[in-house]
């Protein structure tokens, strides 16, 4: 039971660490991004690579942990503003299908960029994972790593929230979330709002990738697997809600974790089930907001 | 029976194409011509894409509909000893369509983004099971599909690509008829009116879910006959087919050719296939990267696929 628990918290963290840029993306820019798991990877690379170039066993612990925030830092503040001023400025205002298929170009794209940039070996940055060792939770043993992952997901969480709540950036990026025109109208700089938005959900999917590297070996493929996890948590938790990634992390987390300690042949399908289970009773997601039908 | 005069000249059509298709088929090489025979049969699901699009339903798991076909044809002649082609892909439509009745009415219920959001679960759903219950399923590796006699020839193995590229022709042909048909009938027209404005629509008489649930499963038997025909043609089925990347390929098929005619998603689909073939063998490192920037510049600049080309040029000369 206990083992449950924690593995579905560790779970949930990762999926909400990896998923939240997207919802935050969504909410002000209205675009739900498939590339969102290619900027996943393109963290994950940076960070594995910063790992091994730079790192030495003999270096302090911290040092491993700065270079994989640096990694996060430089992939996210490199690509965020490139490809929103680039390419999805033109697509404002345009069908949303259009706006998934734009971004379904770009995920082709980052896909051969990443491969170019890395090639196709593997890269393991295991040494802050290996290092920190592990702690016992009522006798079974766990990385303490994860317990980093928790953490960290914990910080970004409350990070958002006051930052969206408790600061200037935040109330126009609600503003601009509520009304374009209206924002546009007021004199709020929105493609300023939009450009530095999208670089925060930028650099959260690099964080989320960065923070994984060590984990797992980084190896081309692992945007395809993350973009439909991270988009079943977010249409769970309810499109552009903070609250509601939070709540469909967790929640996606229980049930991986009951289905990989119970019945260990469905721990693909659980996810798709409860986003399924959940739109059926809530078609907006637990936290959406039901648009309103134009006539 | 009165035959309606724009059917009977849009049967015309149709019987024209797959004439010159055919004669095609005679003249092609052996590479080139299995190529058109994926192309043609993969068509069909990009049309079910196309015609759920022209309702106003984007599905981002189409990939469902093909892999329940074709791992139909794979079952129905593994486990009841099926081997003949037509009667492997009645299966293959029947199992797609039973399919699509039971989850539809759940599924049209959404709009845009949760309506493709839905359906990709759906065929993740699917995909995941036919991964993972690998001895039902043969996992990863997919099933093998051997071959089959078409109206009980029973083809050598020389002929038998020329065989199928002629039954997928044939299946073709009457699917394009069917959609062209739909589109012009009154149910096609109301579908139309869907993606336009669905409150007008109700407020006029109509019942949007009647006919969100109609395109679905006129999609959806589509689908199912394309996976079928994917089977036979390649002798292999796996999960693959149901997985999400391959669902937006059949969306990236519909929008390059376009939505606007029955015929400009087969555009799309042959054009598609051949710049996969060729960038694929040409560029091996970077071609999904210039298979993602054409897919911008057509979406950027020609919004409303290939066929627009021609439609503009029709339009100028019928000025």
């Amino acid at each position: 039971m206990t083992a449950i628990l924690v593995d579905g918290v560790v779970y949930a963290s990762w999926i909400f660490l990896v998923s939240v840029g997207l919802t935050l993306v969504f909410g002000v820019l209205r675009i739900l991004n498939i590339a969102h798991g290619s900027l996943y990877a393109v963290g994950a690379y940076t960070g594995a690579w910063l790992v091994v170039r730079y790192f030495q066993p003999g270096m302090p612990l911290a040092l491993s942990f700065a270079l994989l925030l640096a990694g996060a830092l430089i992939a996210g503040l490199v690509l965020g503003p490139l490809i929103e001023r680039l390419l999805l400025r033109f697509t404002y205002g345009r069908d949303e299908v259009m706006q998934l298929l734009v971004t379904y170009a770009l995920f082709l794209i980052l896909g051969d960029l990443t491969k170019l940039i890395w090639g196709v070996n593997p890269y393991y940055a295991y040494a802050p994972y290996s290092m920190l060792g592990n702690v016992s939770i009522g006798n079974v043993p766990y990385p303490r790593y994860d317990l980093v992952l928790i953490g960290l997901a914990a910080t970004v969480g409350i990070g958002l929230w006051l930052m969206t709540n408790r600061t200037r950036f935040g109330r126009l990026m609600t503003a601009v979330i509520g009304d374009r025109e209206i924002s546009t109208a007021l004199g709020i700089n929105v493609p300023l709002v939009c450009t530095v938005a999208f670089t925060i959900g930028t650099v959260l999917a690099a964080l989320g990738g960065a923070f994984t590297a060590p984990t797992i070996s980084v190896v081309p493929g692992i945007d395809v697997t993350v973009i439909v996890l991270s988009f079943a948590v977010v249409v769970i938790g309810g499109l552009g809600s903070l609250e509601g990634a939070a709540l469909g992390s967790l929640i996606v987390g229980i049930a991986r974790a009951i289905a990989v300690h119970r019945f260990p042949d469905l721990d693909l399908v659980t996810i798709y089930v409860v986003m399924v289970i959940v739109l059926i009773f809530r078609p907006q997601g637990l936290f959406g907001r039901a648009e309103v039908k134009r006539l | 029976m009165k035959i309606d005069p724009g059917n009977l000249r849009r049967l015309l059509g149709v019987v024209l194409l797959v004439a010159v298709l055919a004669l095609l088929g005679l003249w092609l090489a052996g590479w080139t011509r299995f190529l058109l025979t994926v192309a043609l049969g993969e068509s069909l699901a990009v049309i079910g894409v196309a015609l759920l699009m022209r309702a106003g339903l984007v599905s981002f798991g189409q990939g469902l509909f093909s892999a329940v076909g074709a791992y139909a044809v794979a079952y129905g002649m593994r486990l009841w000893g099926i081997h003949e082609a037509l009667l492997l892909l009645a299966v293959a439509v029947a199992a797609s369509t039973l399919l699509a009745v039971a989850i539809g009415p759940l599924i049209c219920r959404y709009r845009q983004i949760f309506f493709a959001m839905i359906s990709l679960a759906f065929s993740m759903v699917l995909y995941s099971i036919l991964l993972k219950f690998n001895t039902a399923t043969g996992g990863s590796d997919g099933m093998e599909v051997t071959a089959a006699t078409v109206l009980g020839y029973h083809a050598a193995a020389k002929a038998l690509a020329g065989v199928y590229y002629y039954l997928t022709l044939a299946c073709f042909g009457v699917a394009l008829f069917a959609t062209a048909a739909y589109y012009a009938s009154p149910a096609g027209y109301l579908a139309r009116a869907v993606r336009d404005n669905e409150i007008r629509l109700e407020y006029l008489g109509a019942s949007v879910s009647r006919e969100t649930f109609r395109a679905y499963i006129f999609a959806a038997a589509l689908t199912g006959l394309s996976g079928g025909l994917f089977a036979l043609a390649v002798g292999h089925v796996s999960p693959t087919l149901a997985y999400w990347t391959k669902s937006g390929e059949f969306l990236f098929a519909a929008l390059l050719g376009g939505t606007s005619s029955p015929i400009a998603p087969v555009v799309g689909t042959v054009v598609f296939e051949s710049l996969n073939s060729y960038l694929s063998a040409y560029l091996p490192n970077v071609w999904q990267m210039a298979l993602g920037a054409i897919m911008l510049a057509i979406i950027l600049l020609m919004p409303r696929g290939l066929w627009s080309l021609y439609e503009r040029f029709s339009a100028r000369h019928a000025a």
